[in-house]
Order: C-alpha cells, then sequence, then structure tokens
C-alpha cells in the first residue's frame, strides 16, 4: 500500500479524489450561496448558513472538508515540484499552445491563486461565522441566529471597497472555473474512468460545469452591488 | 510545379561535446535548400560543409528515415520532431519552413533522457521500462495454431494501434511534465488487450509503473500535449486504461 501511494498514479489517485470531493462541496456551495440570489430578505440564506452550522456539520463534515482541501495542496505540491525537478534543464523554445489547454498547464498557478482567494474569503465570513461570532444577528422562527445574509450584503455595497471585493471575487470565480475546466475532466482520466468515446463526452461536461460555477459565483456579488443596496 | 527553394537559413543548433559538458547554441548558414529536402538530409547538407571547413559535424540520431524505427528525435522550434502533426524528424520537409527562418534545433529534454553529444540523446530509461514487464513469457514449442485464441476485431484494433507506439520519446519530450505516461501505457495497452497478455497483466502494471517512476520520469497531470505530438497518434486513452490496470493490480494484490 505505501509503494502504491508513493507511485506516481497512486499520488494522481489522491489528487482526483480529493478534487472530486472538492467538486462536490463547491456545488453545494453555490446552491445554498444562491439562495441570496433567490429570497431578498436573506431568510433563506440565513436557513442554510444555521443548517450548516449544526454540530454534525461543523464537527463531522468540516474536518473532512479541510482535511479534503489540506491533502489537495500538500499532493498539489508535491507533485509539481517533482515535476519542475524532471526536467532540470530546459527548452530554450516551447511551443505548447497547439497541443494542450493554458488551464492544464497552469494547474498549480491557478490552485495557487484560488487558495489565497480562499484565506481572503474565509477570514470575510467563516471565521467571523463559525469562530469569533462578530455578525449581526436576526430572528428566525423564533430563535436568534447569526445575520449571514447582511454580513454578505454589507462586503459587496459597503462604500468603494464594496466594489473592490466585488472585482475580487469575480476573479476568485473565474480562476477557480479555470482550475475546474481542466480539473473536472482530468480527476477522472485518473482514476482510469474515461476512454476514447467518454474523453469527449467528460471534457464537454467540464467546460459546463466549469461555466456554471464560475458564472454562478461571479452573478451573485454582482447582483448583491448593484442590485441589493 | 517546381519545388520551393529556401535561399538562407539559420540554424541554432544545441552543440555540446559529451555528456559532462555543459553545451551551448551555435549558429549556422545554410543556403539553397530545395523543399523537398528532409529535415535530415538538410543537416546531413550541413555536416558535408562542417566537415570540409574541417569543423566537427552535428551529431543527430537517426536509422530509417521512414518513420517507423523512432531514432530520430530533436526538438525544432518549439516542438517534438517540428511544425507537422503525426510525423517523425526524419518525415519532415523543409517545404514546412519559410525562406530566412531562423530555426532552433534542440536535443529532447528530460532527466531520464541525457544529453550524449549535440543532438542525441540517451533513451536507455525507455529499454529498462520494457525490460521490467513490457513483454509475454513464451514457453518454447510448436507454432500456436494461427485462430485456437479468438480475439475480437476491437481488441485487436485497439492492442494493434497501441503496439505502434515506436520508443521514440517524443511524449516525454513534449510533456511539461517529462512524463513517460504514454509510452508506458502504450506498452502496457497493447499487451492488455490480448489474452496472451492478460496472464502477466498484474505484474506488468506495477513493475512498469515503479521503474518509469525510479528513472526519474515526472507525473501525468493529463494535458494531453502528448498524444498530440506522438508521431504513431497514440491517445490518451491508453493512460486512461494504465490506470485502471495499476489500481486493480494493486486492488488484487
Ligand atoms: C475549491 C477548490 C478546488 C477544487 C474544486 C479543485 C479541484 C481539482 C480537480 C478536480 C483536479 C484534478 C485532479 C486530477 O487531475 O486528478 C485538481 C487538480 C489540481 N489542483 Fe485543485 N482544486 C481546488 C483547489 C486547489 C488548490 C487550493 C490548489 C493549491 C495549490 C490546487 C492545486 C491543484 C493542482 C496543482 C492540480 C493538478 C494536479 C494534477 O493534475 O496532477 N487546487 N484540482
Ligand atoms: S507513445 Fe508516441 S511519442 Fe511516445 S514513444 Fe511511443 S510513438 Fe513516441
Ligand atoms: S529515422 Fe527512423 S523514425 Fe526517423
Amino acid at each position: 500500500m505505501s509503494s502504491f501511494l508513493s507511485s506516481s498514479i497512486g499520488k494522481k489517485l489522491i489528487m482526483s479524489l480529493s478534487g472530486i470531493f472538492l467538486v462536490v462541496f463547491v456545488l453545494v456551495h453555490l446552491i445554498l450561496n444562491s439562495f441570496l440570489l433567490f429570497d431578498s430578505t436573506g431568510e433563506l440564506f440565513n436557513a442554510g448558513a444555521h443548517f450548516m452550522s449544526l454540530p454534525v456539520i461543523r464537527f463531522g463534515l468540516q474536518p473532512v472538508l479541510f482535511g479534503g482541501f489540506i491533502i489537495h495542496i500538500i499532493y498539489a505540491i508535491t507533485l509539481t515540484l517533482q515535476n519542475m525537478k524532471a526536467r532540470p534543464q530546459k527548452y530554450a523554445v516551447q511551443n505548447l499552445s497547439n497541443s494542450s489547454t493554458w488551464s492544464s498547464r497552469n494547474m498549480f498557478v491557478l490552485g495557487g491563486l484560488v487558495l489565497v482567494f480562499l484565506a481572503m474569503h474565509l477570514m470575510h465570513f467563516f471565521i467571523k461565522m463559525q469562530i469569533t461570532g462578530e455578525v449581526p444577528t436576526t430572528m428566525l422562527n423564533g430563535e436568534e441566529v447569526h445575520n449571514g445574509a447582511k454580513l454578505v450584503k454589507d462586503l459587496f455595497t459597503t462604500g468603494t471597497l464594496g466594489l473592490v471585493y466585488t472585482c475580487l471575487y469575480v476573479l476568485g470565480a473565474i480562476l477557480l472555473g479555470l482550475h475546474l475546466s481542466h480539473g473536472f475532466w482530468s480527476a477522472f482520466q485518473s482514476i482510469g474512468f474515461s476512454n476514447n468515446i467518454w474523453r469527449k463526452r467528460l471534457e464537454k461536461v467540464s467546460y459546463f460545469y466549469a461555466f456554471f460555477i464560475a458564472a454562478g459565483f461571479t452573478i451573485i456579488p454582482l447582483y448583491l452591488h448593484f442590485f441589493a443596496k | 510545379m517546381a519545388d520551393k527553394i529556401l535561399k538562407e537559413l539559420t540554424l541554432k543548433i544545441w552543440r555540446q561535446k559529451d555528456a559532462q559538458s555543459k553545451g551551448k547554441f551555435e549558429s549556422y548558414q545554410i543556403n539553397n535548400i530545395s523543399g523537398g529536402t528532409s529535415f535530415l538530409e538538410m543537416l546531413d547538407i550541413l555536416n558535408e560543409e562542417l566537415i570540409s571547413k574541417g569543423t566537427e559535424p552535428v551529431a543527430f540520431d537517426h536509422d530509417c528515415r521512414e518513420g517507423i524505427c523512432g531514432m530520430c528525435s530533436m526538438f525544432i522550434d518549439g516542438r517534438a520532431h517540428g511544425p507537422d502533426d503525426d510525423i517523425t524528424t526524419c518525415q519532415l520537409h523543409m517545404r514546412k519552413f519559410e525562406d530566412g527562418a531562423t530555426i532552433t534545433i534542440e536535443p529532447w529534454r528530460a532527466g531520464a533522457f541525457p544529453v550524449i553529444k549535440d543532438l542525441m540523446v540517451d533513451r536507455t530509461a525507455f529499454e529498462k521500462i520494457l525490460q521490467a514487464g513490457g513483454y509475454i513469457s513464451v514457453n518454447t514449442g510448436g507454432v500456436p495454431d494461427g485462430n485456437a485464441i479468438p480475439i475480437s476485431q476491437d481488441d485487436a484494433e485497439e492492442a494493434m494501434d497501441a503496439a505502434a507506439c515506436i520508443g521514440c520519446g517524443a511524449c516525454v519530450a513534449t510533456c511539461k511534465n517529462s512524463s513517460a505516461m504514454l509510452f508506458v501505457s502504450a506498452k502496457v495497452s497493447h499487451l492488455a488487450k490480448l489474452p496472451q497478455g492478460r496472464v502477466e497483466a498484474t505484474r506488468r502494471a506495477k513493475s512498469m509503473v515503479a521503474k518509469m517512476d525510479e528513472l526519474g520520469f515526472g507525473n501525468c497531470t493529463n494535458t494531453g500535449a502528448c498524444q498530440v505530438e506522438c508521431p504513431k497518434g497514440i491517445s490518451i486513452a491508453n493512460i486512461a486504461r494504465l490506470n485502471r490496470e495499476f489500481l486493480s493490480a494493486t486492488i488484487k494484490e
């Protein structure tokens, strides 16, 4: 087993399983966020956020999610370092643009930028809502809960910073979309679930999924910034 | 139609005395090359000129000069086997270049393929991977009956497509990770698709991948550049099959 985990294909398997796990997480996250679009009072979103902070989720699922991220990042670094070492002397001229996509060649850069975005994003919401608790509250079905919806709206609408954050979140969404446009089908290829027919299908699903995620996470801050004042 | 003549070309060629030396680019002028000249013939012409001037000719690998042996390597203007698809360097013709062009010629670059001299690299690493399991063990004896083992047309075709790999190393040379996955997957697949190859399939996948890792090739990140530059059109569907073979070999253990 240890020889499996240290083999190139074993490492790729871990990369792809953690990637698919994150793919599912991102989708769930987008669905929850979309509540902000469907209910301008923010109640629906707050109910969703409240559910997400129930002990089962906080102490059951959250550690798994963090673990998934950490594994994905550690293996990304290991694989990328090894790959850089595999070509000690670089080409003077190398033209890969007609044989591979830009995203596929820049997964580490894209992932790294997503990570930078993630750090900022956690500071904006997660830390406030789940750790320090410095969040406005509201009543929901006779219970006092965090008013996450207000926290989000304030971030994107307060002063010039509101515009800056809106742009940063749109950028984050695009970077994630690019990462996923290659990552999604690549993960299936790494597991071995692909052949000449399925690769073409998975590539299409990959682009669709990546676009859907990027568009979804772009629309929400834009909507809040321009229409939710 | 008269063949186009390239009146003047500048060749920027990697020169390296031996494996230990550092190596650097040298520029050479070459004149009046007809478009019908193959790339290797153009280098032959250059070498004739270099020899007559008393300079060391450029060392490059070649053998069959008809696209079947895989010896001719060379990274030309940023692409393995130069600016054309599905060919080896010996099948590349000078009509693909413009008059007055500067052509950069480099050896394959990968830690696992060290430069021997100039444009020649040592591809023994591929032989080592094959020795690790790219064969079937056959007991000697009478020739088996032609149709004793039925094989479906599809399987036979897929095995044959994978068997087209000539071990040239363009996949490794192109890959941004210097990964040998396309080569190994072709060598695993052409046997995995046939009943004769199934017998040792588990051991084969494991030992060939272990050897590939040990020799310092990089990890595949599925960019797909290899299948575009492969002169034999080996598909990365074989890489997915190798992943399956390797994972199931691990589970079976
Ligand atoms: C929500 C966030 C993320 C999601 C949904 C995600 C998803 C994925 C998926 C599905 C793959 C394909 C796996 C494979 O080819 O087998 C992948 C690959 C990769 N990810 Fe991420 N990722 C995320 C964040 C990150 C972060 C933060 C990094 C950090 C550095 C990163 C770095 C990489 C790298 C380098 C690869 C390519 C590795 C390879 O193909 O072998 N990702 N990602
Ligand atoms: S897979 Fe293609 S590029 Fe790689 S060694 Fe075989 S023939 Fe050459
Ligand atoms: S010299 Fe044999 S393939 Fe080019």
